[in-house]
């Protein structure tokens, strides 16, 4: 489980209809890193994470795997190497916590094998790791915003993929969910070199949990790199048009944002 | 058929047995159901008759008027039973297909785009063979499939439950006007055909049986092996892509399973409606959403469910019959309305 997989996007171009969403954009992600995609609502990040698992076709360029083109590839083996949780998916009326997170199964089973032990040792696992494990029978219908979360994260990780990109994965969570599904996410990055693509709205918490931040604005790459080297007030308010004032976290040394609204002007600034 | 194994996994914290147990438990007692009901189809009918006779039917012998009536129910029976699994697995697996608890083949138009063409290869056509018969109401089941869907999806939001349903409603009413227009001037074959229209097995044969049965038997095994795929599918497009699956050729095999059950069907028994909408939501209810489980167990039911209305519409009305069809728009309008009713009808 330790493979480590480059993936890559060149000259990309995505779109839906005749509108151009994401142009010509450069990116390589960090093998066996923890990678945050932040930007502002609309600026193509869930667009992004869809092609380059190959949901969305390329209008140009492309997305690579280990050199090979992500929409060539046979779609199990695809699937068993790499993972999306896609942003706000729905679960069928009824279904129970087991029944989807053993769905995350799927690349991993031919179309008349039986269920296995693998299966369910992974599905064991990846019910222990998200502490969902005794809501197992409930029916995902009656949880609540961040149980629900928690259980599309553990369908997620039963896929067991070396690769694994999750669209807005805190998002419905309470700060200590969000800090617990980071810390998750970061256990399974550094034990078993799991490379992790996420997209995250909360910047400090991006900015902590990266080991490379990538900021998007209007579709193009606004830059790239240590997160200490890319949230920088400049780069707040050209992705965000927001005033702010960056510091540095004192426990982790990484940036820290503290946004500006029009009614809180800086007193001192550095 | 693959299912979940009863083995507990190294540190399964997860027990799998127990779902597992009750599942199985629910699918023997839906055989041994449908076991009674097809002896209570031999014995029972629009005449009465005594035990000595039913066993003397059962055993080929046509001396009397009795025996006579008991060795015809035998097809009869056979032919519900095949008629009904294969509508109610259409049913699940359309449901699965469209993501719609409203699908049904009856509901989506694809029955009545089989009697259309059936209907229009008899009188424009001079199609004459019963085999020719099937593969026309197959085509026709297909064109339909396809259209329906296409209308349904127009317009924002692509195809929500409700919008396939009333543009299967809504051609489904348009294809039976068409129906009227070709059969009403032909008198010669106009009381036949009005008979087929509500939906029938009592014109079941050995013949039609042997005849249908290779494309019954192909739809049901393209739709069962559909079931891990369709598994996937209910997780939303995304999700299904993300695992692995290729949606659109899933879809398409898994449809094609469907209209060849629904094709087929309507061929020997005509347009059946409520069967598929109506048995899967049910078995949903015992054996859960698995698809695993629920594609065949929704034959099962669909077996037992039209056998038995076809023995009540045997009954009730003695000395005649009424056809299983109206047996089962009885119970299957209310259902429909109930569900239409409710508040939210969401994807499943
Ligand atoms: N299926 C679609 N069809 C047409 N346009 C789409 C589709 N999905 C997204 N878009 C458009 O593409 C643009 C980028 O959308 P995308 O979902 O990638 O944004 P995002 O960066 O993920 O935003 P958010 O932070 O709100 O999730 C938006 O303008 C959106 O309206
Ligand atoms: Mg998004």
């Amino acid at each position: 489980m330790t493979a480590t997989h480059s993936l890559l996007v060149s000259s990309l171009r995505l779109g839906y209809g005749d509108r151009t969403v994401i142009e010509s954009l450069d990116l390589t992600l960090p093998p066996g890193k923890i990678t945050a995609i932040v930007g502002a609502n609309a600026c193509g990040k869930s667009t992004l994470l869809r092609s380059m698992s190959r949901l969305l076709a390329p209008r140009a360029g492309h997305v690579l795997l280990d050199g090979r083109e992500v929409h060539k590839m046979p779609a199990k083996e695809l699937a068993r190497t790499l993972g999306l949780l896609p942003q706000s998916p729905v679960a069928p009326e009824g279904i129970t916590v087991s029944d989807l997170v053993g769905r995350g199964r799927n690349p991993h089973q031919r179309l008349l094998s039986r269920w296995s032990r693998e299966d369910d040792a992974a599905v064991a696992a990846a019910l222990d790791a998200t502490h969902t494990a005794d809501l197992a029978d409930r029916s995902v219908d009656e949880l609540s915003g961040g149980q629900r979360q928690r259980v599309w994260i553990a369908m997620a990780l039963a896929q067991q993929t070396d690769l694994l990109l999750l669209d807005e994965p805190t998002t419905f969570l309470d700060v200590s969910h969000q800090v617990e599904v980071l810390d998750l996410l970061t256990d399974l990055n550094r034990n078993r070199g799991t490379t992790i693509v996420m997209v995250l709205h909360d910047l400090n918490m991006a900015a902590r949990y990266a080991d490379h931040l990538i900021a998007l604005a209007d579709g193009k790459l606004h830059a790239a790199g240590e997160p200490s080297a890319v949230l920088t007030e400049d780069c707040v308010r050209a992705v965000f048009g927001l005033d702010s004032q960056v510091i540095t976290d004192p426990t982790s040394g990484k940036p820290l944002m503290l946004p500006l609204g029009r009614h809180h002007v800086a007193i001192t600034r550095p | 058929m693959t299912q979940l194994d009863s083995r507990p996994g190294p540190g399964a914290a997860v027990d799998r047995r127990r779902p597992a147990r009750v599942r199985t438990l629910w699918i023997l007692a839906a055989l041994a159901a449908l076991v009674l009901i097809m002896i209570a189809s031999v014995a029972f009918g629009s005449r009465i008759v005594g035990w000595a006779d039913i066993v003397a039917g059962v055993r080929g012998q046509t001396d009397t008027l009795a025996q006579a009536a008991v060795v015809k129910r035998i097809p009869r029976t056979f032919l519900a039973v095949a008629v009904g699994a294969a509508l109610g697995l259409a049913g699940a697996v359309m449901q699965g297909v469209t993501r719609n608890p409203l699908a049904d083949p009856g509901i989506l138009g694809v029955n009545m785009g089989a009697s259309l063409a059936v209907v229009t290869g008899i009188v424009s056509f001079g199609l004459a063979s019963a085999a020719g018969y099937i593969w026309v109401a197959i085509l026709g089941a297909a064109v339909a499939a396809v259209f329906v869907y296409a209308v349904g999806s127009l317009g924002r939001g692509g195809a929500t439950p409700l919008k396939l349903a009333l543009a299967g409603a809504a051609i489904s009413a348009a294809l039976a006007s068409l129906i009227s227009a070709f059969v009403l001037p032909r008198s010669d074959i106009a009381t036949g055909f009005q008979s087929w229209m509500i939906g029938g097995v009592g014109g079941a044969s050995y013949d039609s049986l042997r005849l249908v049965l290779p494309f019954l038997a192909v739809g049901f095994a393209v739709s069962l092996l559909s079931a891990k795929a369709l598994n996937s599918l209910a997780l939303g497009d995304d999700l299904a892509a993300g695992l692995g699956e290729r949606v659109a050729v899933t879809r398409g095999v898994a449809a094609l399973g469907a209209v060849l059950l629904c094709g087929a069907s309507t061929a020997v028994a005509g347009p059946i409606a409520f069967v598929g909408l109506v048995v899967p939501h049910f078995c949903r209810l015992l054996v859960g959403l698995d698809h695993r489980w629920l594609l065949p167990f929704s034959a099962l039911i669909g077996a037992a469910l039209l056998t038995a209305a076809d023995v009540v519409g045997r009954v009730v009305a003695r000395p005649q019959e009424i056809d299983v069809g109206i047996i089962t728009a009885l119970i299957g309008a209310p259902f429909f309305i109930y569900f239409v009713r409710r508040q939210k009808v969401r994807e499943l």
